[in-house]
């Protein structure tokens, strides 16, 4: 297996999670726009998954169902950030806001490194993710800033999802032996800027350090992305070969 | 041999699934045509990375190249990424006559999020309305309400 592949993998199983996380809130969003935004959201998730995991099957002769549907919990390398249940609107809204603030950072970057497929589907990437952080923006501000029982939510939900922003920022031998992968840890200062001053605005108070999970880029997932996987997955493997 | 400029047109002319009075070379989303040996090669571009309209797109184009009688087959390509800089002018007002507000401006990657463009009802034409969700009926779409005759209605955004 390729540094390539593995870097890849990274990307796409991020994007894959990060998916049928949002897609779970279709019909359970607070209200009828909203199930249609996190539809489209999703949407965009998945699209950017099949992009990076059509690549990594491409180095490796498999196909991105392949990847998707007929990998075990532990070859996963997705953050657990992506994996974690989605709790209330607000914690849904923490998450988008840390992990598209995350990727925007990511992709800017990325769409200038030398592999052309994933500078141009991090090109594509980046334009899509710039709407996710104005959404995840506005409801933050705007339940941070709201009702006391909003507000209360909204700080208890940046307040739990904190100790899993850490792992986006881990740099790793892959990372450095990979010419064109990112380097995440020095985008961390402008992610901080960027997240703090949201929430700030929000009049939520700022989450204090404190323990960082970590382990997704290595395969150790949290207790959540088995029955995740469940789901994504029993259709494709109660029907090997099938085709939709 | 029918001619890459020729094929170009008659692949043009497919309509985009979503939004039918747009045919695919309005769009954009047609970025070209080319004969690698006898085979002629059709190249397309997604609006937004998960548009679930493409397998619709691509499998009309081939549709059209089997009426045409030529061999080819059709290339998904990412890069350069898809702008509503691309859409054609008659796009646009093709858009408008429909009731779909069209893209207005250019947003540069990474620039801030406007929050406040005037977007004119496609309906009355009057500029006072007002945004209900960045996200529409599909990706590239976002839904809006004219303040003055009081119909909703779709914004294709600039992206």
């Amino acid at each position: 297996m390729s540094d390539l592949f593995d870097y890849t993998v990274r990307l796409g199983d991020d994007a894959l999670i990060a998916a049928q996380r949002t897609a779970e809130w279709i019909a359970a969003a607070p209200q009828l726009e909203e199930d249609v935004a996190l539809g489209n959201i999703g949407l965009d998730q998945l699209g950017q998954a099949r992009s990076l995991l059509q690549y990594a099957g491409s180095l490796d002769g498999r196909t991105e169902d392949d990847l998707a549907y007929f990998r075990e919990e532990r070859e996963f390398r997705n953050l657990q950030l992506c994996e974690l249940p989605n709790g209330d609107f607000a914690h849904a809204m923490a998450r988008l806001l840390y992990f598209a603030t995350y990727q925007h950072l990511l992709y800017e970057e990325l769409r200038t490194c030398a592999d052309e497929t994933l500078a141009g589907v991090a090109g594509k990437a980046v334009k899509e993710v710039a709407y996710h952080v104005d959404h995840a923006t506005q409801w933050v501000l705007r339940l941070g800033d709201g009702t006391e029982e909003s507000h209360r939510r909204m700080q208890a939900a940046l307040e739990a999802l904190w100790p899993y922003t850490g792992e986006m920022f881990e740099s790793d031998e892959l990372i450095g032996r990979l010419a064109v992968a990112v380097d995440p840890a020095p985008l961390r200062a402008e992610w901080e800027r960027r997240v703090l001053a949201v929430i700030d605005e929000s009049t939520c108070s700022r989450p204090e350090a404190s323990y960082q999970h970590t382990g997704g880029r290595s395969g150790r997932h949290t207790e959540h992305l088995g029955y995740l996987l469940a789901e994504l997955q029993h259709v494709a493997r109660s029907h090997p070969g099938a085709t939709w | 041999m029918v001619t890459d400029e020729a094929i170009f047109d008659a692949v043009g002319e497919v309509a985009d699934p979503e939004v039918p009075v747009l045919t695919i070379a309005d769009l954009g989303v047609l970025r070209g045509v080319r004969h690698e040996g006898d085979e002629v090669v059709v190249t397309i571009t997604p609006t937004y990375s998960g548009c679930p309209a493409m397998d619709l797109i691509r499998h009309e184009v081939e549709l059209t190249l089997n009426h045409l009688g030529v061999d080819g087959r059709v290339e998904t390509v990412l890069s350069p990424a898809w702008t509503t800089d691309w859409m054609s002018a008659a796009g646009k007002s093709k858009l408008t006559e429909y009731g779909i507000a069209p893209p207005t401006g250019t947003r540069a990657v990474g620039g801030p999020v406007m929050l406040s463009l005037t977007i004119r009802c496609p309906l009355c034409g009057s500029p006072d309305t007002s945004e209900l969700s960045r996200f529409g009926s599909t990706s590239c779409k976002s839904l809006w309400r004219c303040n003055s005759c009081r119909e909703p209605f779709d914004h294709f955004k600039a992206i």
